[in-house]
């Protein structure tokens, strides 16, 4: 079973603010992985917040073609961060020859396209990537989006934290989500690593979501090119969020209506019965089957955790005004934040929704079988 | 017969007909229960003449013949009499002293079943005990990883939906803008099937009502149950309880006369409305009650003249193409009960049948598609018909499950499959396994019939007599003499006990593969097989 930890604060924080609550958790994850999601960038990015930002490792045959690639478009780049690692990688750790972080312009003639289009493109181009990638095994693309930075290693966290040198004031963020992996595949594909992302939401998971053939079966068969991949059963919790919030229109309150939706029992006292009842049947194939925990972001800096009906896997949200985190284990948090008020951490159960918005004043309890803020 | 008399082409023995009678004469008390029972006549009073020859130890006394006669029990030879393997003269045998043994070669009867011209015709269904659906494995067991479920104290939501579903899209607008939202209703999974009202007796089918209702409203599990083609007794067309009937249409529209007037008086719709195009049993064929079983009562109720053939058409005789069988049709049904009530066709599992999806697919008032695979049964059929025509139903519905996965509407148009589910005893694990190839729902007819009522029918040729009204256990029959042998209250409770097991294998199986929120529809990487062709063909795990 994986680790997770995630942090919203009102300050720009180092990664290894993350990595370091990992490290205490670390009886629960092998150290076959880590992956990390950063938001609401501070640092040289603080200034760039609408220029998409293209996250992967790249061999230098790779950069090469990437470079053709963004060039033939007209990317330009604005800022890039290199990385420089030591000539010997800790166990584990494979050689690779770039980890890139790069922001770029947008091409003169997209001048005037309308939010929507230029998401589509964004996304279309991470996707062309990805393929031209795994065509020659050159290139492996996590992110191509505004004010978003993603990392992913095969190794300890800390080992890779220290030896990718993440401490570095280029990459504090305000939004910060990483996950420890614990393996269950002999090969680890590093697109198999969470967190994963689309269109500026991004989730990640622990536990095994048994329905996830039919669940896949559903998102492909929406005919969006965004919803492929699945070399993770729970890269399908980032696509469900993505559906209900693209595609349907429904608020993060929705998303465990549509996961875990309530039990007929509970249903019929609730003040939206009606509209549940429909949500129920109309999505009935997005129903996971848990066990799992899992946390995300929103593309407007909501950071949320939520469980699924069984309620098999941790969850603990904790913190105080202005910084809160999100963590699988409670000395994940005590790491992260040891001068919050414990009193008030919150262990979100099989109705609830535990939501931090980007004001970060509070945690929001949204519980199932409150009444939904409709119209969503 | 003397050995010198002539032969006729279909003189047969004993030892040439399928069940032989093994009679004791010892235990024998010649009460002649077993003659009087016997559905067929195959066994009558016998008087046997017997030499016994004294030989004497003396030199003086000669040897000399006794003749001796006794009684026993005799069975026919005349392929119209032959014995059907029932072995209801084993039941009411106060000894033990008589039983049927199957013959240990193939019989020579088949070749002589046809006399007049007639083909043979029976109940039951295909003359094959095969099952591929017995050979499907549940093999994605959660270990470590995911935990297994306790399935006797987790909760679990496992009842499916009838009724065409909107795309969440569709839904979300149509709320929106007050559109007509299609009725959908929550069933359980396990439904049964279409039996007509004539077919079944009228204790068997008001034990099955019975039973339905009790565990509807006693129990809160949604089952329901077909009506067949032949009516519904206006008691219950105008009862609460008609809302857990399906009420089926098929090509005779037997007995729709009534239900139409009636409508005016109902006090709850019906669940749906099953439109049967095809059966498995007979795919192409139309129903068939034949005139021994079309007494006042059944004739009354399908609003025909008493003692006559009831043959339904192949194919709904004012239609000449699927626009007109399906489009219309469905939209007709609909329209009568005021578009409240699910609408959906039901068909024989057949090559052809992706053709009928894809119309449905188009049809927004189709509530779903119910496929009745080879493995069907029937109350009267020709045998060729029932032995060798007819598609697998493991095929037919993964083809159909996975063609609505690639338009995207797997769970737009529920699939209901039909046909061998518990064939061999294998009720929730056939269920289960179909309902991971991508049934939303499964029908039995058969299973309900052995299990709930004692039918003796089987794939190896016992009894299958239902056609010509003589079930020795009521099931199937409409003499009053026969049926009276069952008991309404018993069947119902049978039938309860039946669903109440069945819902406790399904969570044996789907609790040990992390499954308890929803039912696992189309969960096909749960599945395996050791036929590494029908895996591929299944798109399952070949496992050996």
């Amino acid at each position: 079973m994986c680790r997770l930890f995630a942090i919203t604060s009102d300050n720009p924080l180092s990664p290894m603010k993350a990595i370091e609550a990992l490290d205490v958790m670390r009886e629960g994850h092998d150290g076959s992985g880590v992956g990390i999601f950063l938001r609401d960038l501070g640092g040289p990015f603080e200034n760039m917040k609408d220029a998409p930002i293209l996250s992967g490792v790249f061999s230098e045959k790779g950069l090469r073609r990437l470079d053709t690639f963004m060039m033939e478009i007209g990317f330009m780049t604005k800022y890039k961060l290199s990385i420089k690692v030591p000539k010997t990688p800790p166990p584990w750790v494979p050689k690779r020859d770039i980890y890139l972080v790069r922001a770029y312009e947008y091409p003169e003639e997209w001048d005037g396209l309308s939010r929507k289009e230029l998401h589509e493109r964004l996304l279309i181009i991470r996707l062309q990537l990805r393929e031209m990638g795994e065509e020659k095994k050159d290139m492996i693309v996590f992110s191509f989006w505004p004010d978003t930075i993603m990392i992913k290693e095969i190794g300890s966290p800390m080992d890779v934290a220290n030896y990718l040198m993440l401490d570095r004031p280029e990459l504090e963020a305000r939004i910060i989500m990483a996950q420890g992996r614990q393996n269950t595949n002999y090969e680890i594909n590093l697109y198999a690593c969470h967190p994963f992302f689309i269109q500026g939401f991004s989730t990640m998971t622990n536990g095994e979501n048994t329905a996830f053939i039919p669940i896949r079966e559903y998102l492909i068969s929406r005919g969006f090119h965004g919803y492929m991949g699945y070399q993770s059963d729970s890269e399908v919790f980032t696509h469900i969020l993505h559906y209900i919030s693209a595609k349907l229109g429904l608020g993060i309150e929705a998303y465990k209506h549509i996961i875990t939706p309530l039990q007929n029992e509970d249903l019929k006292d609730h003040p939206n019965a009606f509209f549940l009842k429909q949500l129920k049947h109309s999505c009935r194939r997005l129903i996971i089957d848990g066990p799992n925990c899992i946390i995300g972001c929103l593309p407007n800096n909501t950071l949320f955790m939520a469980q699924d009906r069984k309620k098999l896997r941790p969850g603990v949200v904790g913190g105080k005004q202005g910084v809160f985190a999100f963590s699988s284990e409670i000395c994940g948090l005590d790491a992260a934040l040891p001068d919050r008020d414990k009193s008030k951490d919150f262990q979100p159960m099989h109705l609830d929704t535990a939501i931090v918005s980007p004001e970060r004043q509070e945690v929001k309890i949204c519980r199932q079988t409150d009444q939904l803020p409709l119209p969503l | 017969m003397s050995s010198n008399r002539p032969i006729t082409p279909s003189t047969l023995s004993v030892k040439d007909l399928p069940w032989q009678i093994i009679w004791d004469k010892d235990k024998c008390t010649l009460c002649g229960k077993c003659t009087a029972v016997c559905p067929v006549n195959a066994i009558e009073l016998g008087v046997f003449r017997k030499r016994s020859i004294e030989t004497s130890m003396g030199l003086e006394s000669t040897p000399s013949n006794d003749f001796k006669i006794y009684y026993g029990i005799r069975q026919k030879t005349d392929p119209a009499y032959s014995c059907v393997g029932c072995a209801m003269c084993n039941l009411v045998c106060p000894n033990d002293a008589i039983i049927p043994a199957k013959s240990d070669e193939a019989d020579k009867l088949r070749y002589h079943i046809n006399q007049g011209g007639q083909p043979r015709r029976r109940g039951g269904r295909r003359g094959t005990p095969d099952s591929l659906l017995d050979m499907i494995k549940f093999i994605r067991i959660s270990m470590l990883t995911d935990p297994a479920l306790d399935a006797g104290r987790h909760e679990f939501e496992l009842t499916t939906l009838l009724g065409r579903i909107l795309s969440p899209e569709e839904n979300l607008s149509f709320l929106n803008e007050n559109g007509w939202i299609p009725p959908v209703r929550e069933i359980y999974p396990l439904m049964i099937g279409g039996m007509s009202f004539g077919a079944l007796s009228p204790n068997m089918w008001e034990g099955l009502q019975l039973g339905v209702s009790y565990l509807n409203e006693e129990l809160s599990m949604p089952v329901r149950i077909c009506t067949g083609e032949g009516g519904c007794p206006p008691r219950l067309l105008r009862s609460r309880f008609l809302k857990y009937v399906i009420l089926q249409i098929a090509s005779g529209y037997f007995g729709w006369d009534e239900i139409i007037h009636d409508i005016p008086d109902m006090k709850e719709d019906p669940c749906a409305i099953e439109i049967k195009y095809g059966q498995g049993a007979k795919p192409g064929d139309g129903g068939l009650l034949m005139w021994y079983k079309v007494n006042k009562l059944i004739a009354a109720i399908r609003g025909v003249p008493t003692g006559v053939n009831l043959p339904s058409p192949p194919t709904h005789q004012t239609q000449y193409s699927i626009e007109e069988s399906v489009a219309k049709m469905i939209q007709s049904m609909s329209m009568a009960w005021g578009f409240r009530v699910p609408v959906y066709p039901k068909i024989s599992a057949t090559s052809t049948a992706l053709a009928v999806l894809n119309n449905l697919t188009r049809n927004p008032y189709a509530a779903g598609l119910a496929i009745d695979g080879e493995d069907g049964g029937t109350g009267a059929a020709y045998n060729v018909s029932m032995n060798h025509m007819g598609h697998p139903i493991a095929g037919n519905i993964r083809d159909a499950y996975l063609n609505l996965v690639k338009t995207g509407m797997q769970n737009e148009i529920p699939l209901i499959a039909g046909g061998g589910i518990g064939k061999n005893g294998n009720l929730a694990a056939n269920a289960a396994a179909l309902i991971m190839l991508g049934a939303s729902c499964v029908q039995i007819g058969k299973y309900i019939m052995q299990a709930a009522a004692g039918c003796l029918g089987s794939e190896t040729d016992r009894c299958n007599i239902c056609n010509i009204g003589l079930c020795p256990k009521g099931i199937t029959s409409q003499d009053p003499r026969l049926y009276r042998r069952l008991d309404v209250d018993k069947v119902a409770q049978r039938v309860v006990d039946v669903f109440l097991s069945f819902d406790t294998e399904l969570k044996k199986i789907v609790a040990p593969l992390g499954r308890s929120t929803s039912l696992p529809i189309g969960m096909s990487d749960a599945l395996g097989i050791n036929d590494y062709n029908a895996a591929n063909r299944l798109g399952i795990k070949y496992v050996v």
